[in-house]
């Protein structure tokens, strides 16, 4: 039998079973793994590196990414290098921080930029409130490297009152009143979405 | 200790039962979440990594069904439980090979485990047996509002949570279907569905391995995007596709039995013949044999052996599993001895024994 491709002799018998009706095919071992593993063969998923990299040699010069390179977040001091490196996030200001740059980004990977989903229940803290608990962790454990214990212990004391009331607020989610549940989720309803 | 509790038993989503469970192993959901006042994990110091992982536990602990979970901490464990909580698949392969403070609370069931430090701060894992992603999604979603009412995430208007990678933002969740698809890959089809699959934005993984060469032939289909989609559509996305790579693995294995019953007969029967009878076997080789075993039964090839005690051979004979049930050394040589006759012990046919376990 010859392949019904070209005229080397049909070694391969496939039945692809991904069409309707069922197809049976007569191909030489050339023909059957073009048939087989047509395009590229499956591609490991680009990482999220090697994606910002493309990305980004395509909408600058090389002049504009070394400048961007050393832009770095005042709340958690990462730099865009060490991002585009890593594919890694430092913080959630830097969603903020570098929202021009992540918005190419993530149209590219989502198709998208608004999030549409489930929201937490509880009003979402202040960013300005937490932002500043994250520069303050910043400092306490610079405080701790260079054996400064009485500032640390002055750092602890403000993280501990920030965290004893976030734990204790709580707003629900869109709500502009507060509302008391005794700190329990006893008060909280089935469903909001 | 839970890691001797969990070692004689096997987990929930291993029982072989809920819908379409001969091809469906199991149905996952992840979420990913942030606590809003640290740093995300490669940012923060030691300091900060112990102190978030005491906070979530800590917080959790507070919330009466929480409270009821294991908490694991996986900074103490030898490298042996680590490895064996990863094959359990409990943990990830990243938060085994972390360093710094991190933790894991498991349900007893292990139905669910959350880690805490991995990439992001709160990693939540709901796994459920079988084609069942509805009700994992609605665990999944009354467990993350349990955990919110303790913790404060990372929000944002726009993004929503806030996740280390952008891959994640927005929902952070991953929907995945664990199935088992012996007779694609005999018929060599299974790349050609793959392709397709990718063009529709599901992302495909083998199952333990990190490249392309699936073990046993079971293979993870989970959704690429996380963002602009609601939950509910996410899980629709995965859901969908299930059915069409089921009605292609039946075809498949029609096709096998139509076409060439003698040989598929064949195949099956040396497997298990090889499994019941080898002196020494490698976890490849057993993974790749027991995927066939597996397939004869569901077909009605191979009578006297159940799907969840092949089921459970799937992860007993993985190295971490065995050395710990069998106490054998750590040589690949003597475990490899021992898997034998570990395999053996189970599949050998017992004289007047209906019983298996
Ligand atoms: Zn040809
Ligand atoms: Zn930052």
């Amino acid at each position: 039998m010859k392949c019904q491709k070209c005229e080397k002799p049909a070694t391969f018998h496939i039945t692809d079973l991904t069409v309707e009706p069922l197809l049976a095919l007569h191909l030489c071992p050339d023909c059957a793994k073009q048939y087989l593993q047509p395009e590229q063969a499956a591609l490991p998923a680009p990482t999220t590196s090697s994606v910002i990299d493309k990305q980004l040699k395509l909408e600058q010069t090389a002049e504009e990414l070394k400048e961007l390179d050393s832009k770095s977040c005042p709340v958690c001091g990462v730099t865009f290098f060490e991002f585009r490196q890593a594919g890694r996030l430092g913080c959630p200001h830097d969603y903020d921080y570098f929202q021009a740059e992540l918005e190419p980004l993530l149209l590219n990977v989502h198709g998208n930029t608004k999030h549409v989903g489930k929201h937490p229940r509880r009003m979402p803290l202040e960013a300005e409130v937490t932002n500043a608990v994250i520069q303050e962790r910043r400092e306490l454990r610079d405080a701790v490297e260079t054996e400064d214990y009485e500032r640390a212990s002055k750092i602890r004391d403000r993280i501990r009152t920030f965290e004893t009331g976030a734990r204790d607020g709580d707003r629900d989610f869109g709500d502009s009143g507060s509302r008391h549940a005794g700190g329990e989720d006893s008060g909280r309803e089935e469903h909001t979405a | 200790m839970i890691i001797e509790d969990l070692t004689e038993r096997i987990g929930e989503w291993l029982r072989g039962s809920g819908p379409e469970s001969d091809i469906v192993m199991s149905s996952r959901i992840r979420l990913a979440r942030n606590v809003a006042d640290f740093p995300f994990i490669r940012r923060c110091s030691d300091i900060d990594r112990a102190n978030l992982e005491a906070t979530v536990r800590d917080s959790m602990k507070r919330h009466p069904r929480l409270a009821e979970l294991d908490y694991v901490n996986v900074a103490l464990l030898d490298p042996l439980d680590r490895q064996f909580l990863v094959e359990r698949q409990l943990i990830s392969r990243e938060l085994s090979e972390a360093e710094g403070a991190r933790s894991v609370a498991i349900e007893k069931e292990e139905r669910l485990s959350v880690m805490i430090n991995e990439e992001d701060h709160l990693r939540i894992q709901v796994m459920h047996s079988g084609f069942d992603l509805q009700s994992a999604w609605e665990r999944i979603n009354e467990l993350d509002d349990q955990i919110e009412s303790q913790v404060r995430y990372a929000y944002h208007q726009q993004f929503g949570y806030l996740t280390a990678c952008p891959t994640n933002v927005g929902t952070g969740m991953r929907v995945s279907v664990l199935v088992h698809l012996p007779a694609l890959v005999i018929t060599q089809q299974i790349d050609k569905v793959f392709r397709s699959l990718q063009r529709i934005n599901l992302v495909v993984r083998g199952l333990y391995g990190e490249g392309s060469q699936a073990m046993g032939d079971f293979y993870q289909v989970s959704n690429q995007i996380t963002l602009g989609k609601t939950e509910e559509d996410l899980v629709r996305r995965v859901s969908e596709v299930v059915p069409v790579l089921i009605n292609y693995e039946r075809k498949a294995r029609e096709y096998l039995i139509n076409e060439n019953q003698h040989d598929l007969f064949d195949q099956v029967s040396r497997a298990y013949g090889t499994l019941q009878n080898a002196q020494q076997i490698s976890s490849e080789e057993t993974m790749h044999l027991l995927s066939r075993v597996r397939m004869g039964v569901n077909l009605g090839l191979i009578g006297n052996v159940e799907i969840p005690t092949i089921n459970k051979l799937f992860v007993h004979t993985q190295p971490a599993h065995l050395q710990k049930l069998t106490r054998s050394g750590t040589s690949n040589s003597q475990r490899n001895i021992e898997r034998a006759n570990y395999l053996q012990s189970h599949l050998r046919p017992r004289p007047d024994s209906s019983e298996h376990n």
